[in-house]
């Protein structure tokens, strides 16, 4: 069968490509626009080269931030990744029980992400939010707007109740597409609950675990809205991550050309880490 | 290495049982012999699975026991019964090599080391995974992985009983000989009592020495294959093995002898008083029929060549009977008078076979 040549498809691709470059490639392409050149507004552009790279990869203050950033995705994954297989692991696999923890579960991840951070400012607060103000009649000293370590833990644990659940969910549906006879072998075969988990579970979830680590790395890596409303990046700069910082740089200072730079040094490590992540959990499956 | 005896055994699903749907499994008495190739045959959802289930002590059954030397087990766990079960999706541990594969079963008994491999080895040996033996089981194809299934239950030395569940069901057709003769060959080397499940006649037939056919949760027959061609007890029996199936005739009963519709059939168990029974039926398998000057009259309805047979399909007064025929025998036209041989031929009263 001869294919009839007609360029005119070419057509169907315009409105993807149109969407394509309004929300990714001309953004982007104005990043890299800025972050070579200096500008006092008015549309006027001195070169610079890559000064702007230089100056914030030896900067002290870029390299705090990315401390601060690296420490924080660190710890929410430490926790998130197993603490959600645990609760998937217990969730029920029959009955009424299901759909009520599914929905309970699929709660934070509906709610918009500022909308977390001003509950969570609320319910933290020390005089009148339910959290502070139980933690403080216990007898603690908490006050997250004035103490780092506070600030820290109140948002480890605003995302950790926001986005465990992601976690939860994607082991739960790799939990469930186990066959039983999986479950019976083991049984059969003499296998401890240890084992079942080590030789069954956690390989038929590999998969899904490596698309929640993705996204909770990526997340995180990224989260702005909730930090900011929650503590402000403060008390003075204990809470502020990458993204809270380069907002900052670019629209508080108006360094526009370093904080392009700076987008573009992020944008690049967040690339980076999930291309090497993904390529090391992939490594062995392509043979099977 | 043991009997294993199943004594009224019932099992159901559902909390309450009112009827006898609501059973998976109805008054099942059975003994299996050591040793014995059994093949435990019946359609899809008649119970297979959840008997084998529950020898294994994967289910505990709703009533009955379970002994294995007269031993009553029915409360033991899987690992307490020592058995080996493969299942119908080839059952791999991914992680590990296949030699760990083989070795699981035996390290979580804490077997030595030495032994392990020596054990190991040898079953690598009789199924021929001695060359993949530190490849990563997962990059199997299904036989190989289904043969690890196999291996991890003839790892251990002792199991009272390996079962199969339909395990050929992934393995491509052309493999499935092999790996069935394969099995067959295993058993009369290693003689332990095996249990294949299956919904395949051909497979049951050709494994076992003895088969169990399962009808609605019912044991209806136990018997050599060739008992189950030539005298079904139970017309499910007739009709699900062979090929065609047994013909079932409506028939009346008068002073004891058998006719369908005034024409006298003669047949090996016609001494019957009066019939209490609902339903009379007459049974004779398509090979035991041939065309004859006088008989049943029937008219033809369609002839199909299978090469070396000829199937008739043909009406009578009793309902449709087929039967088959040499490829170079002559078929009448239009219509036809059948006999049928009488030592194959029976009655059942309510789908069970009437003893003299």
């Amino acid at each position: 069968m001869n294919k009839t040549v007609n360029q005119k498809a070419w057509f169907f691709v315009i409105p993807v490509f149109v969407l394509v470059a309004f929300n990714a490639i001309i953004p982007l392409m104005t990043v890299v626009n800025y972050a070579f050149q200096e500008t006092f507004g008015n549309n006027q552009f001195m070169w610079e080269g890559t000064r702007w790279f230089k100056q914030i990869l030896v900067s002290e203050r870029f390299h705090a931030a990315l401390g601060r950033q690296v420490l924080f995705t660190l710890i929410i994954l430490v926790i998130q990744i197993p603490l959600g297989i645990f609760i998937a692991l217990n969730m029920p696999k029959e009955g009424i029980g299901v759909p009520i923890c599914l929905v309970l579960m699929s709660m934070p991840l509906l709610i918009p992400w500022n909308v977390v951070g001003a509950m969570w400012n609320i319910f933290a607060l020390p005089d009148i939010g339910f959290l502070g103000h139980s933690l403080n009649a216990m007898g603690f000293d908490y006050n997250f707007t004035q103490q780092s370590g506070d600030a820290w833990f109140t948002t480890i644990l605003m995302d950790v109740w926001h986005w465990t659940s992601l976690v939860v969910l994607l082991s739960y549906a790799g939990l469930r597409s186990i066959q039983p006879a999986y479950y019976q072998a083991a049984e059969i075969d003499g296998a401890t609950r240890w084992a079942v988990f080590r030789h069954i579970e956690l390989p038929k979830m590999k998969k899904v675990l490596t698309i929640a680590i993705l996204l909770r790395f990526m997340d995180s890596f990224m989260i702005y809205t909730e930090p900011f409303v929650l503590t402000g990046g403060g008390p003075g700069n204990a809470t502020a991550f990458l993204s809270i910082d380069l907002v900052k740089m670019a629209l508080g200072q108006f360094d526009l050309g370093p904080a392009a730079a700076m987008s573009l040094i992020y944008f690049f490590i967040v690339l980076t880490v999930c291309w090497v992540f993904y390529n090391l959990m992939m490594r062995n499956e392509s043979k099977s | 290495m043991s009997k294993i005896t199943l004594q009224d055994l019932s099992h159901s699903y559902l909390q309450s049982q009112n009827k006898d749907e609501d059973w998976a499994i109805r008054n099942v008495n059975i003994d299996w012999q050591d040793g014995g190739a059994y093949a435990l045959l019946g359609p899809s959802g008649c119970g297979k699975t959840t008997l084998l289930n529950i020898i294994s002590g994967l289910i505990n059954p709703t009533k009955g026991k379970i002994l294995f030397n007269d031993e009553d087990i029915t409360k033991k766990n899987p690992v307490e019964r020592n058995i080996a079960q493969i299942f119908q999706f080839p059952v791999i541990y991914d992680t590990m090599t296949v030699f760990e594969n083989l070795a699981f079963p035996l390290r979580n008994r804490q077997i030595p080391e030495d032994e392990i491999n020596n054990k190991v080895n040898e079953i690598a040996e009789m199924l021929e995974l001695t060359s993949t033996l530190n490849n990563r089981a997962s990059g199997l194809t299904a036989d190989g992985k289904q043969k690890i299934s196999l291996g991890r239950g003839l790892a251990r030395s002792d199991v009272n009983v390996i079962m199969f569940d339909e395990p050929l069901t992934v393995i491509d057709p052309h493999l499935k000989w092999i790996l069935r003769s394969k099995l067959k060959e295993l058993h009369q080397k290693i003689k332990r009592t095996m249990i294949y499940v299956t919904h395949d006649q051909t497979e049951a037939l050709t494994f076992a020495d003895q088969v169990v056919v399962m009808h609605d949760g019912q044991i209806v027959q136990t018997g050599t294959p060739v008992e189950l061609f030539e005298k079904p007890k139970h017309t499910f029996v007739g009709h699900f093995i062979g090929s065609p199936g047994m013909n079932i005739l409506s028939c009346q009963i008068n002073n004891g002898s058998v006719a369908i519709n005034g024409t006298k059939i003669e047949t090996s168990n016609s001494k019957i008083g009066t019939s209490n029974f609902s339903k009379i039926e007459l049974g004779i398998r398509p090979e035991f029929i041939s065309f004859d000057k006088k008989g049943l009259p029937v008219k033809i309805l369609n002839v199909s060549n299978t090469g070396k047979n000829k199937i008739i399909e043909t009406e009578s007064d009793g309902g449709k009977i087929k039967l088959i025929i040499k490829a170079a025998e002559k078929v009448p036209e239009g219509s036809a008078f059948l006999t049928f041989k009488k030592d194959y031929t029976y009655v059942y009263g309510d789908d069970w076979i009437i003893e003299k």
